[in-house]
């Protein structure tokens, strides 16, 4: 049954990496921007949890919510401004991708200004006891990495299908200007797009920190870079697509872990990705878009 | 009711529209034809402000619109239906509608319900795919929604843009049929077609576009008839 634990352990670690994955869908799928300021916002939200409990010493059910706001609130000031004029103004995209950068390198700098670049240690934040199913046993933090995961995916097909504001997304992401010419404010609704990829990844950061318990102002990278490869796996811009893209990374990684080599797994995974992308550009669930006029 | 004043649209260094004016009546249905490149798609992406003029202004009621940006200019009132259809084709026909009340009110839910209605009795056939994504639909069907959809915002104003393109004859004349009706119950048209007779035959006035620049206006009738009009857009 150990085959079977891998895989479980695997959708634990998937479940962080899909959250994250999906911000950088969503913002694709509506803003043709591959936003790696993206994976900093975890950064973001583990420093929040670490900075209202263990400096403050306030209760994790305001550490929470709080962090998760101040994400949210950190990916629409981003997008204000530093991606706003470009959008408007129809920027090359090579130029957004380097706007890009330079705010996730802002933003590291900044919290290794402010906190120092030394690791800082998390208390656990949702402590339980080891789930017992038969013969075996899991970590709780795999349980709740998985069962948080899904209630949030469901939440968000939930928004993007079912409200007026989601309709308005998915009408955006495909035609931005039909959106507009409907009077939908396509700007209001980018920045709604990015709010909500910010929770997702805040939500991410309190899975991760409660999982492996210490951060520091680079750890959003690997992450980041992981997550992202995960929508890109998924089919970029498609939500299914970047939720199944984070599992299947997570189980790919477990079994790499434990079957292969420990040391080479980001070597192992990344190659399994790049060969399925050979296979498949434009990802499992990928479309291969029209270009619009 | 719509007043276009000395217009000049430019992308880039390509000057796409030379000192446009005209105007629309409230009530009226005016076209303007003119050849494929002559700028007729630019003039209606700059009335609902997709695209922004140098010089000149464009009022709506009174109000100059020249500075808003689109989803303004349709709470004034002011609707498109853009060239090419351009329906959300992963959402279903009903939340394409949906998407056409955009601007209206949580609290008009009621009256929304009743618009939606309203398209639906005008075009069955939507009602019949009302779940059906829009992508599925045929090209004709795909029109009436984007009929439908910028209904949906109660125009007192609506802009139209080649409807009749890539529509078979039967379908074409159902479509003008429409616009006639909706024009009946108070809705005033500005209709862009290279489709030159159609168009004519249902207007009240009409301007004729070439290269950037309105070269003749007057009423429909007296276009119809007009030599120029006749040579270039009728076929003889
Ligand atoms: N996005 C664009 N970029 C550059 N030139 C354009 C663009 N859209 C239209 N044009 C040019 O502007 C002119 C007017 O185009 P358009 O308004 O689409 O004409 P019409 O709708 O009458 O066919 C054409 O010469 C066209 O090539
Ligand atoms: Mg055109």
């Amino acid at each position: 049954m150990d085959f079977f634990n891998h895989i479980i352990n695997g959708l634990g670690l998937g479940s962080i990496y899909a959250l994250v994955a999906l911000g950088y869908t969503m913002v694709y799928g509506i803003v043709k921007l591959i936003n790696f300021a993206h994976g900093d916002i975890i950064m973001v939200g583990g420093y929040m949890v670490y900075l209202i409990m263990v400096k403050w010493g306030l209760p994790i059910w305001l550490a929470v919510p709080a962090s998760i706001v101040i994400c949210a609130f950190t990916g629409m000031l981003v997008e204000r401004v530093a991606y706003r004029r470009l959008l408007v103004h129809n920027a090359a995209r090579i130029s957004l991708l380097i706007t890009a950068m330079g705010v996730s390198i802002f933003l590291q700098n900044a919290f290794m200004l402010i906190f120092g670049t030394d690791p800082k240690l998390m208390p656990p934040l949702f402590q339980a006891e080891p789930f017992k199913l038969g013969s075996f046993e899991l970590a709780s933090t795999t349980v709740i990495n998985i069962v948080v995961s899904v209630i949030m995916m469901i939440g968000l097909n939930l928004l993007v299908n079912k409200t007026k504001i989601g309709k308005a997304m998915i009408a955006t992401s495909e035609d931005s200007s039909a959106a507009k010419l409907m009077g939908i404010n396509t700007n209001r609704v980018i920045s709604f797009t990015f709010a909500i990829g910010s929770a997702l990844a805040a939500v991410a950061a309190l899975l991760y920190c409660n999982t492996y318990p210490q951060i520091k102002p680079s750890m959003g990278n690997l992450l980041g870079l992981k997550a992202f490869v995960a929508a890109v796996f998924g089919g970029i811009g498609s939500i299914p697509g970047a939720m199944l893209g984070g599992y299947l990374l997570g189980v790919i990684e477990s079994l790499t872990k434990a079957y292969v080599s420990t040391t080479l797994t980001d070597a192992v995974v990344f190659g399994i990705l790049i060969i399925i992308l050979l296979v498949k550009p434009a990802g499992i669930l990928g479309k291969n878009r029209k270009e619009k006029v | 009711m719509l007043n276009v004043n000395g217009i000049n649209v430019y992308y880039g260094a390509i000057h796409a529209l030379k000192d446009v004016s005209f105007h629309v009546e409230e009530g009226e249905i005016v076209s303007l034809i003119g050849a494929n490149g002559a700028g007729k798609t630019t003039t209606m992406h700059t009335i609902s402000g997709l695209l922004s003029s140098k010089t000149g202004d464009i009022t709506f009621m009174g109000q100059s619109i020249s500075k808003l940006e689109p989803h303004r200019i349709v709470k004034l009132g002011l609707a498109q239906v853009p060239e090419g259809r351009r329906v959300f084709s992963n959402l279903t026909v009903q939340d394409n509608l949906e998407m056409g009340a955009y601007t209206r009110p949580m609290n008009d839910r009621r009256e929304i319900e009743r618009d939606l209605e309203l398209v639906f009795k005008r075009f069955p056939r939507l009602h019949e795919r009302r779940r059906q994504l829009a992508g599925t639909l045929s090209g004709g069907e795909q029109q009436m929604l984007a009929i439908g959809r910028a209904l949906m915002s109660r125009p007192k104003m609506l802009l139209l843009d080649e409807p009749s393109m890539g529509l078979s004859p039967i379908l074409v004349q159902e479509i003008f049929n429409c616009i006639q009706e909706v024009n009946k119950s108070g809705t005033t048209i500005l209709l862009v077609e290279q489709n030159a007779k159609m168009a004519l035959s249902i207007s009240h006035r009409a301007y004729v576009m070439e290269t950037g620049s309105i070269i003749l206006e007057g009423a429909a009738s007296e276009l119809l008839d007009n030599d120029q009009v006749k040579k270039a857009y009728l076929g003889g």
